[in-house]
């Protein structure tokens, strides 16, 4: 089982790798609009990026997954076949997705945007995993800890929301326009609470496993904090779509439930922090300074989240580079931290030896990687700003090429940045990747 | 647990009659094709509809009923290649659809929404486009 897990997590790095790559030639194009447009216009080179490093997340999470179950909480899988076809099926699905842009064949939908016949098998490979995870946990555990729950819940939802991404094939959501995008972004809203599910169970996984307290997944706060979280994954989408004409206690609802966000991650992060012995720290060490990177990058978008969730802030940052900034800080700041903190307590677990050689390649790596997202993530905010103003506060707006043009300079300073966040991704993956694939092979 | 799953089934089926009713009327066939190709082309990638969307191009919610743009303004550009923008092979035919397609998006309502009741309590009041 140890096998397909390293399959699972080698190919998440290839992916956080190539995503950076297809983020950073997409980036060019934002600057050079000519650049590459013979070859492949932004409309393919966009979803190859957004694709590519929804894999990266998605992988990582499910091959930790199958490596904590068996290895470290030592459960015995209910299926290694089940486990395989899953994983061949991501596989294939990952192929046929590229086909699907490189040929064009697209469905054309905002994160979703291959052809939707290669929603099928995604939709299996949900369905074989949570067959293998729930028949696994079960029978073997009673009194789940908090990860086990948010494992549980993160599959569960992700199989309905999945499907609730293609209720625009029919025709009762198609026929009505508002009814479609509202939920589409619904859809989206949610998925992204059930990743953040798999990925935050992680976290807490990491923080009792590394100070050795399985209280820390288990406290009445802990659980407190989880249904908050699957509250917010159920009910706290709207936020996304408040300037879309739906009925207004969709609203309501949504800004109310979504003050409650994020505050879930950090307090626990907090708790755990404070009551942390240099020992232990030092046994993870890289695992423990990703942890705290997330500490830092939850903290700055939550003020940011929090901000742009109130209707009448998010009325002038809705559609600007500040909403991107959001989405950003959260998948690279946040979900990629903890994921190579998953990765490198397990790569430590298995040859800390070669680790340990790399220790000065991978303590710049992480500053690099760190300080480059900084940048990027202050770029963002920075555009969103010159662009709300265009929006909102121009007596005679330029056209939209001129108001491009004067993002210019902000626009250079992010793709720097998205250079420096590809080079700290190439420093701390490759020793990684190293391990795992060496690893594979005994 | 069971509560919060039987909340989330009474509230999914809500969101999808009531909470998203309208007085939009439905899409037309045209239109629906119009929607196909903008999909099929990925469109979304640089364009928004309300904000949603990617951030390169401009967003067309309005791109009908704006000053100075219009039906033909966007069937001109369609096939023009600028910047960008890559350059397609629409017939005509399928112009027409696209250009109805954001005709009939454009009835739907405003953005960026200008005109808004802003609340002191972080409420904003929109000005719905069929009220």
């Amino acid at each position: 089982m140890r096998k397909i897990s390293f399959i699972f997590i080698s190919l998440s790095l290839l992916a956080l790798i190539v995503g950076a790559i297809f983020g950073t030639l997409a980036g060019i194009q934002y600057v050079k609009p000519d650049f590459l447009k013979d070859v492949i216009t932004f409309n393919k080179m966009r979803p190859f990026h957004v694709s590519t490093v929804i894999g990266w997340i998605i992988l990582c999470a499910t091959g930790g997954i199958y490596y904590y179950l068996t290895n470290v909480l030592k459960l015995n899988l209910f299926s290694k076949k089940l486990a395989a076809t899953h994983l061949s099926l991501f596989i294939l699905c990952a192929i046929a997705i590229y086909i699907s842009f490189a040929t064009g064949k697209m469905g054309g939908r905002e994160y979703f945007a291959y052809a939707p016949i290669i929603s099928i098998p995604i939709f299996l490979g949900w369905i074989l995993f949570g067959i293998n995870y729930f028949k696994t946990t079960l029978t073997q555990v009673k009194n789940w800890p908090v990860y086990l729950w948010m494992w549980g819940t993160g599959i569960a939802f992700m199989m309905y929301h999945l499907a609730e991404t293609n209720f625009w094939m029919i025709p009762y959501f198609r026929e009505n326009f508002i009814k479609d995008i509202t939920v589409q972004w619904k859809s989206y809203g949610s998925l992204a609470g059930c990743w953040n599910m798999l990925v935050y169970g992680t976290a807490i996984f990491l923080m009792s496993k590394i100070k050795n307290d399985e209280n820390i997944a288990r406290g009445k706060k802990t659980f407190f904090f989880y249904f908050l979280g699957l509250t917010n994954l159920m009910l706290g989408w709207a936020h996304h779509t408040y300037i879309v004409p739906t009925q207004p206690w969709v609203r309501y609802l949504a800004y109310g439930i979504s003050m409650t966000e994020w505050v879930v991650l950090i307090s626990i992060i907090i708790d755990w922090k404070h009551s942390l012995s240099q020992e232990k720290k030092e046994g993870n060490c890289m695992s423990y300074k990703f942890l705290m990177a997330t500490d830092f990058w939850v903290f700055v978008n939550l003020i940011v989240a929090l901000l742009i969730s109130i209707p009448y802030i998010n009325l002038f940052t809705h559609g600007t580079h500040i909403t991107v900034a959001h989405s950003m800080g959260t998948t690279i700041g946040i979900n990629t931290t903890i994921l190579l903190a998953s990765v490198f307590f397990i790569s430590n677990r298995e040859n800390s030896t070669y680790l340990a050689k790399h220790t000065k390649l991978l303590k710049v790596g992480y500053w690099i990687f760190n300080i480059s997202l900084g940048i990027f993530w202050i770029c963002l905010l920075l555009g969103g700003v010159e662009k709300s103003i265009w929006m909102y506060f121009t007596d005679n707006p330029s056209t939209f090429g001129e108001m491009q043009n004067k993002l210019q300079p902000y626009m250079y300073v992010f793709l720097a940045a998205g250079y420096g966040i590809l080079i700290g991704i190439l420093m701390v993956s490759m020793p990684l990747l190293s391990v795992l694939i060496k690893k594979k092979n005994t | 647990m069971t509560v919060l799953v039987v909340i989330f089934v009474v509230y999914n089926s809500i969101i999808y009659t009531q909470g998203t009713s309208n007085n939009t009327p439905l899409m037309s066939e045209q239109a629906i094709k119009g929607e196909k190709l903008y999909q099929e082309n990925n469109c979304t990638a640089c364009h928004q509809f309300y904000g949603l969307g990617g951030y390169l191009g401009p967003d067309l919610t309005n791109v009908i009923s704006a000053k100075n743009k219009g039906a033909e303004y966007v069937k001109a550009f369609l096939n023009s290649g600028v910047k960008t923008m890559p350059k397609f092979n629409f017939t005509e035919e399928e112009k027409e659809a696209i250009a109805q397609f954001l005709t009939e998006v454009d009835q739907t309502g405003h953005y960026p929404i200008v005109e808004a009741d802003k609340k002191a309590s972080g409420w904003v009041d929109m000005k719905y486009k069929n009220q």
